[in-house]
């Protein structure tokens, strides 16, 4: 489904500041996969996420999409089949604009000069009240109003809203509330197993790593240092992945708000 | 003054308004829209002037306004490659096409910088023509200007709803997300811009036949009128729909040629348009910024008078 091929990048290269962030790092995705992936502050989780989304070009290496070389595709050409989202659930809507035109622009059906139908709107309608918000009685009003939480929900709608090849989330929970985090992670969940998408998400807590999904990566450096899921995942647990981590990494991991949310 | 003359003056200042309420709209769509600040608005107005003038000059009075949209249009899509395309800034780039139009618009008016079309049919004549004999013959210029602005809020309405404009939209309202999105940002901006400069070199064309002459300092300044007219047709119809808001552009545009008038009865010098408009967009833009400030600006002085007592 999803093959990254010796993938490096490398910011600020031939300075003092160079800073290998990939390594040729190589990762096959199976369609359908769920995959968790974690790893210390830096590791390049993110990076990878760039990379494959392409918010910059690999510097080396190939990055395949449904058989498709999308290595050097612009970004908002793979953006059709790749949904992301981000940390800041700020990001990914446009908050002058009212729920109902993000939906359209989420939706992209139609040719560039064809505008928001009836029918449009009441599937609109529709999903949004699959979020349990009330969303789908605000539809005028601007997407600025809503809560982080309400947005970010909203973002995962939208970036689902045409089932993509692949979904990232990169810790798409982390800025919200314990409470409204919970219920993004369900809706997330629901959403996902509903549409059978294949995922990739960046989580700092290691419990709920292996908890969700289908499969765990973790991450160290610029490269995947372990990779696992089936029968072997079901029996890990957090002490296993922090002993795994010293012995690939050959140090502690130093993710403090990973080992806080422990 | 008497009552007719101050009517006559009001009827001025209203087809001089809707004339220059369609450069508003343009940047009602670039400024508002598409967060760009087109600072070419000056050049591709006295482009869409010196176009006008001369091809109605050449016999063509329909054509004139077609073409000064056109040539607006190229002015456009030039400044827009330039910022989305080729790295350069996009005030910039808006400064330099500014500067190269001002060759190209002396070259236009036949290396003059001023060209007379006194006796040349314009769509003001035409309309006359047509008008001639009916109660509303008096109003031939007015309703010229009142067309022109009721097509383009139409056109801009249904523009910005289409999905083409909810992506021009987008890209200036969230940036970020437009990066990671479908939307190409390049396309999007160097569209509005297109749009928004065939209004501008639209306002010109009208501007110069009205004035039935067309100089190369026609559009100088015209972007801080019209963002001053913009910003103030925001404190009255800021919010709300598209369409309320473009009308607020429109408003803004005639209260600010209607206090201009008014002020030129006053003996203010014409001269000073220019500095009210500067002024006005300076209070207008810092006003939001000063507010935001003024509790940091309380405390510091509160803190500064415990100080004292201490």
């Amino acid at each position: 489904m999803l093959k990254l091929i010796g993938v490096s990048k490398t910011f600020n290269p031939g300075t003092i500041n160079a800073k290998t962030v990939l390594d040729k790092l190589s990762l096959h995705v199976k369609k359908g996969d769920f995959i968790t992936v974690i790893g210390a502050n830096g590791a390049g989780k993110s990076t990878m996420f760039n990379a494959i989304s392409g918010s910059f070009y690999a510097d080396e290496g190939r990055i395949i999409l449904d058989g498709r070389d999308i290595t050097l595709q612009p970004e908002h050409k793979r953006a059709k089949v790749i949904g992301r989202l981000f940390q800041d659930p700020m990001r990914g809507s446009a908050p002058g604009m009212s729920i109902e035109e993000n939906m359209a622009l989420a939706a992209g059906k139609g040719g560039w000069l064809s505008s928001v139908s009836k029918a449009d709107k009441e599937e609109y309608r529709e999903r949004l009240a699959l979020l349990g918000m009330g969303l789908e009685d605000r539809m005028k009003h601007p997407v600025g109003l809503l809560s982080g939480g309400q947005r970010q929900a909203l973002t995962l709608l939208m970036a689902t809203y045409n089932p993509p090849k692949v979904l990232l989330l990169d810790e798409h929970t982390a800025a919200l509330d314990p409470a409204t985090a919970e219920k993004v992670l369900t809706l997330t969940e629901k959403i996902v197993a509903e549409g059978n998408l294949t995922c990739l998400m960046v989580t700092h807590n290691m419990q709920s790593a292996l908890e969700q999904g289908t499969r765990t990566l973790m991450m160290n450096e610029g490269r995947i240092i372990f990779d696992v899921e089936g029968e072997e995942r079901s029996k890990l647990t957090v002490e296993d992945l922090l002993e795994k981590f010293r012995e690939e990494a050959g140090k502690k991991l130093d993710n403090d708000r990973m080992l806080l949310s422990k | 003054m008497n009552l007719p003359m101050m009517l006559n003056l009001g009827q001025t200042a209203l087809e001089l308004g809707l004339i220059s309420s369609l450069t508003v709209l343009a940047l009602f769509l670039s400024y508002t829209m598409l967060n760009v600040c087109d600072l070419s608005t000056d050049g591709c107005f006295t482009l869409g002037a010196a176009v006008g003038a001369v091809v109605a000059l050449s016999g063509h009075p329909y054509l004139s306004i077609f073409a000064a949209m056109g040539a607006g249009i190229c002015s456009g899509l030039l400044t827009a490659v330039l910022q989305t395309k080729m790295g350069i800034n996009s005030l910039l780039a808006g400064i330099i096409v500014n500067t190269g139009l001002y060759s190209l618009n002396i070259a236009i008016m036949g290396n003059s910088s001023q060209i007379n079309i006194n006796k040349t049919e314009t769509v003001y004549t035409k309309m006359q023509a047509l008008l001639k004999g009916t109660p509303l013959s008096a109003y031939y210029k007015l309703i010229v200007a009142l067309i022109a602005v009721a097509i383009v809020i139409v056109i801009l309405t249904l523009f910005l709803r289409t999905r083409l404009g909810l992506a021009i939209r987008a890209t200036g309202d969230n940036p970020d997300m437009v990066r990671s999105s479908s939307i190409n940002p390049v396309f999007t901006t160097i569209i509005g811009l297109c749009v928004a400069n065939a209004f501008t070199g639209l306002s010109g064309c009208l501007l110069a036949q009205y004035n039935k002459s067309a100089n190369i300092d026609i559009g100088s300044g015209m972007v801080t009128v019209a963002l001053a007219s913009l910003l103030i047709g925001r404190a009255f119809l800021g919010r709300g729909g598209v369409p309320k808001r473009a009308i607020g552009a429109v408003l803004g545009a005639f209260i600010f040629r209607l206090v201009y008038t008014v002020a030129l009865r006053f003996r203010m010098p014409a001269s000073m348009l220019k500095a009210v408009s500067s002024v006005i967009v300076i209070i207008a833009i810092s006003a939001p910024y000063l507010k935001s400030q003024l509790p940091l600006l309380k405390r510091k002085l509160g803190l500064r008078s415990e100080k004292g007592a201490m």
